[in-house]
């Protein structure tokens, strides 16, 4: 992706990501960007993302949608779901953040960065 | 729970060792520097080159996966990372001299031993555990004297997890596929010359119980000039107990079965028809003995018990049935598993499970020693998985610098004291920039030979590169 992204914001497609602690972070990105390429441009901060730079090598940029989102993505190929079998927090509605280019009908779309087992578990010891 | 970034008593940072310069030794440095802005990190690494099983473990043809070598990269290229490589930790410095330089120490050396059959015959010439055989096709200096004949026709894989794959996949990719990877020179003329047809990989229990994943399976299913052979009774009532199991399991049995049972299309058909090379599980087989040849000592066979399950799902076991069955082949690669091994007599060692004893990464009854990734877990699944368990203990760790259970109060020397205990031993560190110059020269020599990089073999050869 190149980093020369157009000045006019209103060819942008707004997305918010909801990440491990809750916190709801609102980008905007370019048609035809992936989500994980907007996770770099933004320098957001999701310890350990896209580990494998987006060649469907990881699972770490695993997201989780909303099922009227999730429908919209587009289709999943084989290799994506071989992938997302690897992923914690598997969900009906996941999907790997590196495979899924914005479209502007994605617009107001919102991704859940799902926890680490390891988060899960620190925060059940918390609590007790 | 994130550290606050300061201690408010403590006007000295804090210093902090790894040991290991694997995934989980870079990825806990990673989450340390960032989780507090005054913490220091050295990584000491006893070969001369960093990464681990990255380099060592990882096959040849899955590239892609070595991509974390870029932020591994970052890491240490921070003003507050260094990296001390061709140290042995437990030989040329020992932890409890670690322990004195500095505030913490994380044990990331992970899981060097291998599990042996224990079987007779397991000495022939021709039985190789998966480790060595790894580290021969990537380059491990420890492994180069290999040089394992591949003049039969078949060879066994015991075993059934992803090392048993990657294993399989090199045996039987067209050697053209692998020019193009960073696999060794003298594996590359190995795999030229190989007469191997046919790779059985062989599982004690069934289908519902193997251990690979589907990404690996898939390319096994795909891999050009090879065709599947399987038993199509070992998949007996597998349909029918796919129902409730998780999907991961699921997708994974459905490409075996439909693998295994259903007719090809024209096209896959054709496909198979043409290939020169086979590949096949064996499901519900257990090694009894590796037979050999009384004259070459070589092997020629293994034997093999016939189990039946008890239970079901992941958790039944294989049981004896008492019948055997002989199987010819030259080659026999067991890929049992991979176990830690215990470096240093000071530290707490869990013979049985094979790991260092710890909770949420902090060793037991050592204040100040941590542990992560294959030595933390034992030797289980994926750079993600390691990346997690490593995140886990550098956050245990920060929460007992800002807690003070952690003292970081008292100024400690870090490397200064340790550079020159080597110094006086002889050791010669290398630095990251030092490692740079080796890479550069691996991957000029690679550019030759329209390979990525051409591994250098021997610990001397790349510390001649750095004294240039
Ligand atoms: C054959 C194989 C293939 C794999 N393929 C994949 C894959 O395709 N995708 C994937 O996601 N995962 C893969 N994995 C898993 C992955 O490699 C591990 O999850 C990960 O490497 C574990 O990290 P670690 O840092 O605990 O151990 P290691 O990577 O083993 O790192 C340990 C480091 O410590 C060093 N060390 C050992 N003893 C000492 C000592 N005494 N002093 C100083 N340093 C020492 C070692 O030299 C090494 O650099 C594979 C594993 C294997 C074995
Ligand atoms: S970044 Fe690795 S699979 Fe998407």
């Amino acid at each position: 992706t190149t980093s020369t992204q157009p000045l006019r914001s209103d060819n942008k497609v707004t997305v918010h990501f909801i990440n491990r602690d809750g916190e709801k972070i609102t980008v905007k990105g370019s048609p035809g960007d992936s989500l994980l390429d907007i996770v770099i441009n933004e320098d957001l901060d999701f310890d350990g993302f896209g580990a494998c730079e987006g060649t469907l090598a990881c699972s770490t940029c695993h997201l989780i949608f909303d099922e009227d989102v999730y429908k919209n993505l587009g289709p999943v190929t084989d290799e994506e779901m071989d992938m997302l079998d690897l992923a914690y927090g598997l969900t009906d509605t996941s999907r790997l953040g590196c495979q899924i280019c914005l479209t502007k009908s994605l617009e107001g779309m919102v991704a859940r960065v799902p926890e680490s087992v390891a988060d899960i578990r620190q925060s059940k010891d918390g609590s007790s | 729970v994130r550290g606050s970034g300061k201690a408010f008593f403590a006007s000295c940072n804090p210093k902090i060792c790894v040991v290991g310069s694997g995934p989980a030794g870079f990825y806990t440095a990673q989450h340390l520097i960032k989780a507090r802005q005054d913490a220091e990190v050295d990584i000491y690494e006893r070969l001369p080159v960093p990464f681990g099983l990255v380099r060592f473990g990882v096959a040849p043809d899955h590239p892609e996966v070595k991509n974390v070598i870029n932020t591994f990269t970052q890491t240490a290229k921070q003003s507050r990372c260094s990296f001390y490589g061709n140290v042995n930790v437990g030989k040329d410095v020992s932890i409890e001299e670690l322990q004195q330089a500095y505030h913490a120490v994380v044990l990331s050396y992970g899981a060097e031993g291998n599990r042996t059959m224990g079987v007779p015959g397991e000495q022939l010439a021709g039985v190789y555990s998966a480790q060595n055989f790894v580290g021969w096709y990537n380059g491990l200096p420890s492994c180069q004297e290999l040089n394992p004949d591949l003049s039969c026709e078949t060879a066994v894989i015991l075993g059934q997890g992803n090392v048993a794959l990657d294993i399989a996949r090199i045996l039987l990719s067209p050697v053209d596929i692998l020019k193009k990877t960073d696999i060794t020179q003298p594996t590359l003329e190995a795999l030229e010359r190989s007469q191997i047809r046919n790779v059985l990989i062989i599982g004690r229990r069934g289908p519902l119980q193997i251990a690979c994943t589907i990404k690996e399976l898939r390319e096994m299913v795909n891999l050009p000039d090879t065709r599947p052979e399987m038993v199509a009774a070992d998949f007996n009532g597998v349909a029918e107990a796919l129902k409730d199991v998780p999907r991961p399991r699921k997708r994974l049995t459905e490409l075996m079965l439909k693998t295994a049972l259903d007719t090809p299309g024209e096209k896959e058909q054709e496909r198979r028809n043409k290939a020169s090379r086979s590949w096949g599980f064996r499901f519900f087989r257990s090694p009894v003995e590796v037979l050999g040849d009384p004259d070459s000592m070589r092997v020629v066979g293994i034997r093999l018990a016939v189990n039946r399950l008890e239970g079901e799902g992941e958790g039944a076991r294989a049981v004896l049935t008492g019948e055997v069955e002989d199987v010819k082949c030259g080659l026999v690669i067991s890929s049992i598993g991979y176990k830690s091994v215990p470096i240093d007599p000071s530290v707490p060692f869990d013979s049985r499970k094979a790991i260092v004893p710890n909770n949420m990464g902090r060793v037991q009854h050592v204040s100040g020693l941590y542990c992560s990734g294959w030595l933390k877990t034992g030797p289980t699944g994926v750079i993600a998985t390691t990346m997690n368990n490593s995140f886990d203990t550098a956050r245990s760790l920060v929460e007992d610098i800002d807690s003070g259970t952690l003292d970081v109060s008292i100024s400690k020397p870090g490397s200064q004291s340790i550079s020159a205990l080597l110094e006086k031993r002889g050791v010669k560190p290398v630095s990251f920039s030092d490692w740079e110059k080796i890479d550069n020269a691996e991957m000029k020599k690679g550019e030759a030979s329209g390979k990525p990089r051409e591994k250098l073999l021997s610990v001397e050869e790349m510390l001649r590169v750095v004294q240039t």
